[in-house]
């Protein structure tokens, strides 16, 4: 009898374990789920009309900039690179989306296909032109690059491509994924393509490749002297954030039915780097909140300060990144490590005291 | 004994600044070899040089009969040299598991090594689930030692492995390094001169960059005026 205690236990402390580590995470998700049925509860309006509706078209957005940020964690947070110029690979994703579906006619998987070669190219690019600087040099590197391509997508000379400084407008996106004909369904979508990049990255980063890319963040030399190619795992994360940020790209262009420059701009790269600090800087899950942060709070403020809203989220950002240096996520993480469980509301004692 | 390490007369360079000028030192294998020297006198440089972080730009290193100028130093690892550096160099975000099951070569090296590195520090088993930055400087010390005896590395460059430690931290480290010594060749840069007098088999003496001499450590501790004189220690 004592010798089948242990091998009974097991299961049950595992499933434990695991609940008492994604418990929050799957509530969260199940909120998301649900989240549309609530609105028209709420609301009393039908699911797809009105409130509900609206508010659907806000989270796809969270869902879309969530793995945006999530890919620029991969390379900042988990691997120390820092690039200026990530909205390189989500503006690609986007125009290579809308070229692939509007003039060259290709099937959905096609399209998507065609979205992540692209991204491999360019990181491979990127990668071997410039892993060879450290730090800003590479942001630089990277800056120019992203410049370039904004460039490319405003030139008169390819204004049957990509619409110049209009865009690329009208992307006939087919009807199963429509957010035009079923707002609701492409509510799902973006949602289950937000958790699989989730899972994907979590993954990742739990491996034995991401423990080596944590390494090469916190001393490049000593993973090197351990036996590592740092250049060659560097080129994995660039490549790794380069799909994330492309297919999160894509996902836009789906969104909005268009793909504009704005999509390459350095205000894009810049929205990354924000969600990623005020999340939490190597936390995978502390940009997809920093994403939700920064939606609904731009769309609170807009909506309730009108054109001084700006103003107001800079004076927010000060104060989160003085305050909360750490991030949301990375500072809960430190405050439950130094108190334990409840380290939350010891640090809201503290600040309060 | 036949030499696993030779370096040969090696000139190695710090920007402009000649740190190392014509350094050279063997390794027997199966022994322990103290490489000795003042701060500052190019010990941690020629360590580094071997690695080639600091590759020299004359002279020769020879591992094992193969020449280990030109190449890289994850290459030059991957022949089976690890590196403890100074001032413990664990991986401070990663926990004491994942800093061990990070310098695997193959996989399952650390299941084959487990009772060995356990049994050398059995302290890092209990702290098995703890962030490499939560341990003291001592349990790190063990920590870095035991990363390079995870793989079948062949020969260990520890640098420094007293430093700032307490007295009997100290002494778990010497037998641990004597003990580890019975499977790998040791290269050990070591300022205590009486840790390095009762862990070497040889040395090799060093000052501002430029070899003094080497020989058994026997000699050297009856040789008062070189100690006195080099290393500053009666």
């Amino acid at each position: 009898m004592e010798s089948t205690a242990p091998t009974t236990q097991r299961p049950v402390l595992a499933r434990a374990g695991w609940l008492q580590r994604d418990g929050l995470l799957l509530a969260a998700l199940a909120v998301l789920a649900l989240f549309p049925f609530i609105t028209s509860l709420l609301s009393g309006e039908a699911v797809d009309q009105g409130a509900p509706k609206f508010f659907q078209g806000l989270l796809i957005q969270m869902f879309i900039f969530a793995v945006y940020a999530m890919s620029y964690d991969l390379l900042m947070g988990y691997t120390g690179i820092l690039s200026f110029g990530h909205a390189l690979f989500f503006g690609s994703g986007a125009y290579m989306m809308g070229i692939a579906l509007k003039h060259l006619q290709w099937p959905l998987l096609g399209a998507v296909g065609l979205v992540i070669v692209v991204a491999i190219v360019q990181s491979l690019i990127i990668g071997v032109l410039s892993l060879r600087v450290h730090g800003v040099y590479f942001a630089m590197v990277t800056l120019a690059f992203a410049q370039v391509a904004f460039l490319l997508a405003t030139a008169t000379d390819f204004r049957q491509w990509t619409g110049a400084e209009d865009g690329l407008q009208g992307i006939p996106v087919p009807a199963l994924v429509s957010p035009t004909d079923n707002r609701l369904r492409f509510y799902y979508l973006a949602l289950v393509f937000m958790v699989i990049m989730y899972l994907l990255a979590r993954r990742i980063v739990n491996s034995p490749t991401g423990r080596v890319l944590v390494a090469i963040r916190e001393n490049e030399n000593r993973a090197t002297m351990i036996g590592y190619n740092v250049f060659v795992f560097k080129m994995i994360a660039v490549i790794l954030a380069g799909v994330f940020a492309a297919l999160a790209g894509s996902l836009n262009a789906l969104w909005n039915l268009n793909a504009t420059p704005t999509v390459l701009g350095l205000d894009m790269t810049i929205e990354a780097l924000l969600m990623t600090i005020i999340g939490g800087v190597g936390t995978l899950i502390g940009p997809m909140l920093g994403s939700g942060v920064l939606t609904i709070l731009g769309y609170w403020l807009n909506a309730t300060f009108g054109r001084n809203w700006l103003l107001i989220l800079g004076v927010i950002y000060v104060l989160l990144v003085l305050f909360l240096p750490y991030g949301l996520v990375g500072t809960w993480r430190r405050q439950s490590a130094r108190f334990g469980p409840g380290g939350w509301r010891e640090l809201l004692r503290r600040t309060r005291s | 004994m036949s030499a696993l390490l030779s370096v040969e007369d090696i000139h190695t360079f710090i920007g402009q600044s000649h740190i190392l000028e014509g350094v050279s030192l063997q390794v027997d294998r199966g022994s322990i070899t103290a490489l000795l020297g003042r701060n500052g006198a190019g010990k941690t440089t020629t360590l580094k040089s071997i690695l080639g972080l600091t590759p020299p730009r004359a002279g020769r290193v020879v591992f094992d009969g193969q020449t280990l100028n030109g190449r890289r130093t994850f290459d030059i690892a991957g022949l089976g040299i690890g590196f403890v550096p100074e001032h413990r160099a664990v991986f401070r975000d990663l926990t004491v598991e994942e800093n061990l099951r990070i310098a695997e070569r193959r996989k399952g090296d650390l299941a084959r090594k487990a009772d060995f590195i356990y049994g050398l520090f059995p302290d890092l088993k209990r702290l098995n689930k703890l962030k490499g930055g939560q341990l003291s400087g001592g349990q790190q010390q063990m920590l870095a030692i035991a990363r390079s005896l995870v793989p079948d590395n062949r020969l260990l460059l520890i640098d420094e492995p007293s430093e700032g430690l307490a007295p009997v931290i100290i002494e778990q480290m010497m037998a641990a390094i004597k003990t580890l010594s019975e499977q790998s060749t040791v290269l050990l840069v070591e300022q205590n001169f009486i840790v390095a007098s009762q862990l070497a088999d040889r040395y090799t003496l060093i000052d501002d960059g430029r070899l003094v001499q080497t020989g058994r450590m026997a000699d050297l501790v009856q040789d008062r005026a070189t100690i006195h004189r080099y290393l500053g220690a009666a």
